[in-house]
């Protein structure tokens, strides 16, 4: 048996306006574009607000809390070395519940994992980028 | 006459976002700022857009070629369609404007928003230093024929087609250089234009040969930018803000080989056809056109499709062009009024349906043509790929 | 007025074929215009989805261009439709060109050697295998490794189970029934049995999917001509006419902001279709659905108005889509049983059942067909109806 590395995540392009959602993790801060005019989060990133039709959009610190509304556990190694399962989740800020965000649930089993249930960001550093990753809130 | 579908189309809305060599903004806002203005100019909301088409749909692989695609923009706008469209095998860069014309046709959109977004000039300073090809990376498709001889750039493939064409024509560097200075000379009349300071004879000869015979002043300029349009039914435009603008006839056929190495003629490359297709949907005659916006991804471009479309005979583009009077402004063909993609920056013959409009609706300001013209002609180019449309106010 | 199919081909499918993409295509080419009663002088157009692209191992090995110089033909109009609605969007704008009068026969293709690439060594459809960095829509999903669009559908299977009560079973339903269609067709590739024990006991892929909730990659062409109205009687067989098309799309281009993520871009192209007949739902006799993956039937089912939100457990626990069914659906097998044609092989079933030449599958006096296409946002729908 040899032992294979596990892959190295994947990596967006980024331009002006995914930059700071992928980087803002340095400061440990979720940021995501928010309408300055009306207070609608608009994401994936764009200046320009479908609501109200403001071009005053831009990245704004989140609580970095949300909700899973859905997930599916991953089995199949999809690239050698890759380690399964995991768990794929689409987690809805608690600022606002159409903002989705598209992430990995770490740090619990994947058979905790629900529908609803209560996750907090944290960031994995890769090369300059900084990819939020969520994992269930603890305590009270 | 036959009535063919086109006829029930028109051209009710245009917009363009900043251009540059460089944006301080992303391709998708270059993108939005161009919709928004396009569905603006022709009194429409946001929610009378029911289909998108563009050409050729997202290429996510940082070129810049094509940044955004039909996705990336209905959600940005969160536009909600009858019909959507984004696709590079077709009719050259009009091949969104023909999806559009069959949507309308079909009964599926009254409003169609037709865009073309490019970042090359931020794309050049980054990873594609050229346009081709990318170091360590195998090519694939039509180029990976071209890819082992150092062919970094569509500059050199297209020299090769040039430099039959100056064989067979006889043409002198002093000729093609008129279409240069013509598109200069005229960028300097539009504020939006990338380079205004006019250029003479001497400047062109003295421009860097990039691959014989094909000069620097030959080809178009790489920039980031946006243009749109609003392709409307007719029955739909006829109370919109601005005069519809009709499509007359298009021209989208392909009787010739689709190869970038072994098309039929590569000297005219593969429009002749294209334009008599057009006319053939068409009373009309090269006559009763008053302005012209030819592909000029290189000038050379421009000098075959004054002679596909029959404005010349073939390989007398050059007698056509000397002395630059006939294309000029207050000349009888006016050719590239705006600037064209030489001067005011490479939007892949949308800046030019955009100019064409312009025009059309004598909103041209100071590059104004005199003689409120009402008919334009209009093409697409390179290689096998081709379309044109014949464009008129009313 | 409206556009027609007039005839359909299929090359011999199978796994790890080894055959080229181009043989395929000619096989499947050559049955197409036979079946129509055309010679390829006829074809005067051609169209695919999604064009020749290299991103994914044998997806889409074939462009418009090379497919033209191959077959010889000589066409006056041509289109790829990548950014479209779904893998149906090439016959609807197939249809646009000749109601528009820029062709009379148009040549539809679609060829897959994802079997045999992936057996090459190369991986299965891994968006963005093979560049630096990943753009476009895929840039917010692969990085945490949602891979696959089986971890895509993975996602939606698991909220609409947990809303609506759908179980493994019904979904192991869906793959048993396809099966059954299958070994009464002999162009299937998977022609053994399959029971519900075998299906339950299969491996995890991307939960709740199993291995069998999965579409089967194959090498395979599918060719389907479309005519313009005066152009499509007196062929050889009866004119499927083109009843209906739906292409909308009320949400968002994406698999992850969708508003609901209990139904698709299909409820929205449906619904559209349906405003454009005087057909009901209930008229129908036969139909195709877009199953990449099984979950997406039910879902189809609800998008196509056969039964309400919530719904489709109850006519897949009924025995309404298969054999012998009120609404049978797939007949052939399907992609999960027949293999991944990518929504062609599905048409072409489609029109088999209407001119009736079925076989064993046969459904009695299929005039009416629903064709769904797409998973996720993209979706295309069409109603084909028998003169």
């Amino acid at each position: 048996m040899t032992d294979v590395r596990p892959p190295p995540r994947a990596l967006p392009v980024v331009d002006k306006d995914s930059r700071t959602f992928w980087t803002s993790g340095r400061d440990g801060i979720l940021a995501i574009h928010r309408c300055k005019q009306c207070a609608y989060y608009v994401h994936p990133p764009v200046p320009f607000c479908p609501r109200c039709e403001s071009r005053e959009v831009a990245p704004e610190a989140v609580s970095g809390r949300g909700t899973v509304v859905t997930f599916t556990v991953n089995h199949k190694q999809w690239v050698p070395g890759l380690p399964v399962p995991y768990v794929l989740a689409l987690v809805a800020i608690a600022e606002q519940d159409d903002v989705r965000l598209v992430t990995n649930i770490t740090d619990c089993d994947p058979g905790e994992v629900g529908f609803g249930m209560a996750v907090e960001v944290w960031f994995e550093p890769v090369e300059e980028l900084w990819v939020p990753l969520f994992r269930p809130v603890r305590g009270s | 006459m036959k009535r063919f579908a086109e006829k029930d189309c028109a051209i009710t809305g245009v917009g363009m976002s900043e251009v540059s060599r460089g944006s301080a903004k992303s391709a998708l806002e270059l993108t939005v700022d161009a919709c928004l203005e396009a569905i603006a100019d022709a009194g429409l909301k946001r929610g009378e857009i029911d289909g998108i088409a563009t050409w050729p749909g997202e290429r996510a692989d940082g070129s810049g070629f094509s940044p955004v695609g039909s996705a990336a923009l209905q959600d940005a706008l969160r536009l909600e369609v009858n019909w959507y469209a984004g696709g590079g095998e077709a009719p050259g860069q009009y091949g969104a404007v023909f999806n559009a014309i069959g949507a309308i046709a079909a009964g599926l959109c009254r409003h169609v928003l037709v865009f073309r977004t490019m970042y090359e000039a931020t794309a050049r300073k980054t990873a594609f230093a050229n346009a081709l090809i990318r170091a360590g990376e195998r090519q694939a498709g039509p180029f990976a024929w071209y890819a082992p001889y150092h062919t970094y750039a569509a500059a050199l493939q297209q020299a090769l087609f040039f430099n039959l064409y100056v064989h067979k024509s006889g043409i002198r560097p002093e000729q093609v250089g008129q279409i240069a200075i013509n598109q200069r000379r005229n960028a300097g009349l539009n504020p939006r234009a990338i380079y205004r300071t006019a250029i003479t004879i001497e400047d062109y000869l003295a421009s860097p040969v990039i691959a014989t015979p094909l000069r620097l002043y030959d080809c178009d300029v790489p920039i980031d930018g946006a243009a749109a349009i609003v392709v409307s039914r007719l029955d739909g435009a006829r109370d919109l803000r601005n005069p519809p603008i009709r499509i007359e006839a298009i021209g989208s056929s392909m009787e010739y080989r689709n190869s970038w190495t072994q098309l039929d003629a590569l000297d005219t490359q593969a429009q002749p056809r294209v334009a008599e297709m057009m006319w053939s949907r068409t009373q009309l005659t090269t006559a009763d056109v008053d302005i012209a916006q030819l592909y000029d991804g290189f000038s050379f471009h421009t000098l075959n499709w004054l002679e596909n479309f029959g404005f010349c005979e073939r390989y007398g583009a050059k007698d056509f062009i000397e002395g630059g009077k006939r294309i000029a402004l207050d000349g009888e063909l006016p050719v590239n009024t705006g600037g064209g993609a030489l001067s005011a920056g490479r939007l892949h013959a949308y800046g030019a349906v955009h100019e064409a409009c312009t025009q059309l609706w004598g909103k041209a300001g100071a590059r104004q043509v005199a003689g409120d013209p009402k008919v334009c002609a209009t093409s697409t180019a390179g290689g096998p790929l081709a379309g044109c449309m014949l464009l008129v106010r009313g | 007025m409206k556009a027609a199919i007039t005839g359909t081909g299929l090359s011999d499918l199978g796994r790890n074929t080894g055959r080229p993409a181009m043989a395929h295509l000619a096989q499947a080419a050559r049955r197409a215009l036979a079946a129509a009663g055309l010679d390829r002088n006829d074809i005067d157009g051609i169209c695919t989805y999604p064009g020749k692209t290299d991103g994914s191992p044998g997806q889409s090995p074939l462009g418009t261009g090379e497919v033209r110089a191959a077959l010889g033909l000589q066409t006056r109009w041509h289109c790829a439709v990548p950014d479209g609605p779904s893998q149906m969007a090439p016959i609807m704008v197939a249809a646009m060109a000749v109601l528009t009068g820029q062709a009379r026969h148009v040549l539809c293709f679609r060829a897959l050697t994802e079997s045999s690439s992936q057996s090459a060594g190369r991986r299965a459809s891994i968006p963005g295998a093979g560049s630096a960095r990943i753009g476009g829509w895929l840039s917010w999903l692969v990085p945490n490794n949602a891979m696959s669009a089986s971890n895509w559908a993975g996602w939606m299977a698991t909220r609409y189970c947990h809303e609506f009560g759908l179980t493994r079973e019904h979904l192991g339903m869906v793959a048993v029934g396809q099966r059954a269609f299958a070994l009464q067709n002999p162009a299937a590739v998977m022609r053994k049995p399959l029971g519900m024990d075998e299906y339950l006991a299969a491996r995890m892929i991307s939960s709740p999917l199993c291995l069998f909730d999965c579409d089967v990659p194959i090498d395979g062409a599918s060719v389907i001509i479309v005519s313009a109205p005066d152009a499509a009687r007196d062929r050889t067989r009866a004119p499927l006419w083109i009843e209906a098309m739906g292409a909308a799309l009320r949400g968002p281009e994406t698999w992850d902001q969708r508003a609901d993520l209990t139904t698709m871009g299909a409820h929205d192209a449906a619904a559209d279709m349906w405003l454009r007949t005087d057909f009901k739902p209930a008229d129908l006799d036969v139909l195709a659905l877009y199953d990449g993956f099984s979950i997406f039937v039910p879902l189809w089912l609800e998008a196509v108005g056969l039964c309400g939100h919530g719904e489709a457990k109850d006519l897949i626990a009924a025995g309404a889509i298969g054999p012998g069914g009120r609404y049978p659906v797939n007949t052939g097998g399907g992609q999960l049983s027949a293999g991944r044609l990518h929504g062609f092989g599905l048409i072409h079933e489609a029109c088999i059942q209407l001119w009736g030449e079925g076989g064993n599958r046969q459904v009695d006096g299929a005039r009416l067909a629903a064709c769904g296409t797409g998973g996720g946002f993209i979706a295309g729908s069409m109603l084909l109806l028998r003169d």
